[in-house]
């Protein structure tokens, strides 16, 4: 079974994204912000991280540049998922190692899209 | 409704656009058609179809067969087709071609454009299409209203999530308020054009590749035969046909062959001749 870790601020997200990867066959684990994710991830690295971007404590964009710094770093799939939705923030993640973004609100299907895009499903 | 109002559509339905309006479908008509009810100013569904039945308005039966359609699309869906387009069909073409000549690709159900951009796309990014070649792809389908959403080239956020990498969308699409809108690089490399499947189109001419996805799905036998064996004839000889996930020639007719190793691509049969 492969492994995802969801790291949102928002306790409700955490929940959906939950409920529809496991449906999608994932094994989960949850994060509520990007220092609580580092730690997690030193402990094992997931198979996919679904990210947040505005987050207390560390944002997604500082935990995706650690993390693809750590070692081992290189290898979670990380799908982007936020509401900021312009072209800046795109290209800023992307550039910082993200393999895919998903604009929020999502579904299950933007989900699966997404995962299916970079070959976790 | 009663059954003989249902029949009357059903009959209509099939006449004008192919579509095979069976009973467990019944559903989607009071959602579908109660728009068209309110915007000719009548009460429900049931004083529309009597409205037709007692004189046939061309204008509101070609607004309820336009209701009536299923235009469900999204880019790159299946993925494979794009690929096969991208790893077997253009290189082949390319190839007999000698780089040179026109390539003419026709997306015969082409609803609100994402097969045609995503066929453009993945035309863009061929290695072995030299930038400038002539590429012409046409887009056509039945219904007006989708082709007006097409021509836009205008996509929600929704939209573009489904079967869009985001770095093809980074690449060929700009942000416009909360939508996002395909560039012109893309947009215009597709032309489009109202034309019933049922009906005449040599005079679209002849292609070296047709996409007919999810469309024949909703039509009976005679008509699929009837299409496909059109489709064929503005087929180059070493063109190539794509159908969608869920269709087939196997059975229909032997104007095209399925080709060996590749799932959903058709060629035609050298052998074959359309009875007169
Ligand atoms: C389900 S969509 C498929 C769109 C796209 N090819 C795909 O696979 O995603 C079917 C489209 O076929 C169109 N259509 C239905 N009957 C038609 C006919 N007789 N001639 C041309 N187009 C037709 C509908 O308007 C609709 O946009």
């Amino acid at each position: 079974m492969k492994t995802c870790l969801v790291v949102d601020d928002s306790r409700v997200v955490r929940k959906v994204a939950r409920r529809i990867l496991e449906e999608m066959r994932f094994d989960i684990s949850e994060a509520a912000d990007g220092m609580e994710a580092l730690e997690r991830c030193r402990g094992g690295m997931p198979d996919a991280i679904l990210l947040d971007w505005n987050m207390p404590v560390m944002n997604g964009i500082d935990f995706l540049r650690a993390l693809r710094r750590e070692q081992g770093g290189e290898k979670p799939v990380v799908v982007f998922c936020t509401t900021e939705n312009d072209m800046d923030h795109i290209a800023e993640a992307i550039r910082s190692g993200a393999n895919e973004y998903i604009m929020k609100p999502f579904d299950s299907e933007i989900l699966e899209s997404k995962f299916a895009e970079v070959g976790l499903v | 409704m009663t059954p003989q109002d249902f029949d009357f559509l059903a009959q209509l339905l099939r006449q004008r656009s192919g579509l095979v309006l069976t009973p467990d479908k019944s559903y989607l008509i009071e959602s579908r058609l109660a728009p068209v009810a309110r915007r000719e100013g009548m009460n429900s569904v049931d004083d529309l179809i009597a409205t037709i039945r007692a004189r046939r308005d061309e204008r509101i039966v070609w607004s309820i067969v336009d209701a009536m359609t299923t235009n469900e699309t999204f880019f790159f869906r299946d993925k494979a087709p794009f690929d096969l387009l991208r790893d077997v069909v253009l290189p082949d073409l390319t190839s007999k071609r000698g780089g040179g000549g026109k390539l003419r690709v026709w997306c015969a159900a082409a609803s609100t454009g994402q097969e045609p951009y995503s066929i453009a796309m993945t035309i863009d990014q061929a290695p072995q299409i030299h930038k400038g070649a002539m590429v012409e792809i046409v887009g056509t389908d039945i219904s007006p209203r989708v082709l007006e959403k097409a021509k836009s080239g205008l996509y929600s956020q929704f939209e573009v999530q489904r079967g869009l990498p985001i770095q093809l969308l980074m690449r060929y699409f700009d942000k416009i308020d909360e939508s996002w809108r395909l560039k012109d690089s893309i947009r215009s490399t597709v032309q489009y054009r109202t034309q019933n499947l049922l009906e005449d189109f040599r005079g679209l001419g002849k292609f070296d590749v047709i996409f007919c996805r999810n469309v024949l799905i909703y039509f009976d036998g005679a008509s699929k035969t009837n299409v496909l064996e059109r489709l064929a004839q503005q087929l180059n000889d070493d063109g190539a046909l794509i159908l969608g996930a869920a269709e087939t020639v196997m059975g229909i007719t032997d104007a095209f062959r399925a080709a060996s190793g590749h799932r959903g691509l058709y060629l035609r049969n050298p052998g074959w001749r359309r009875a007169a």
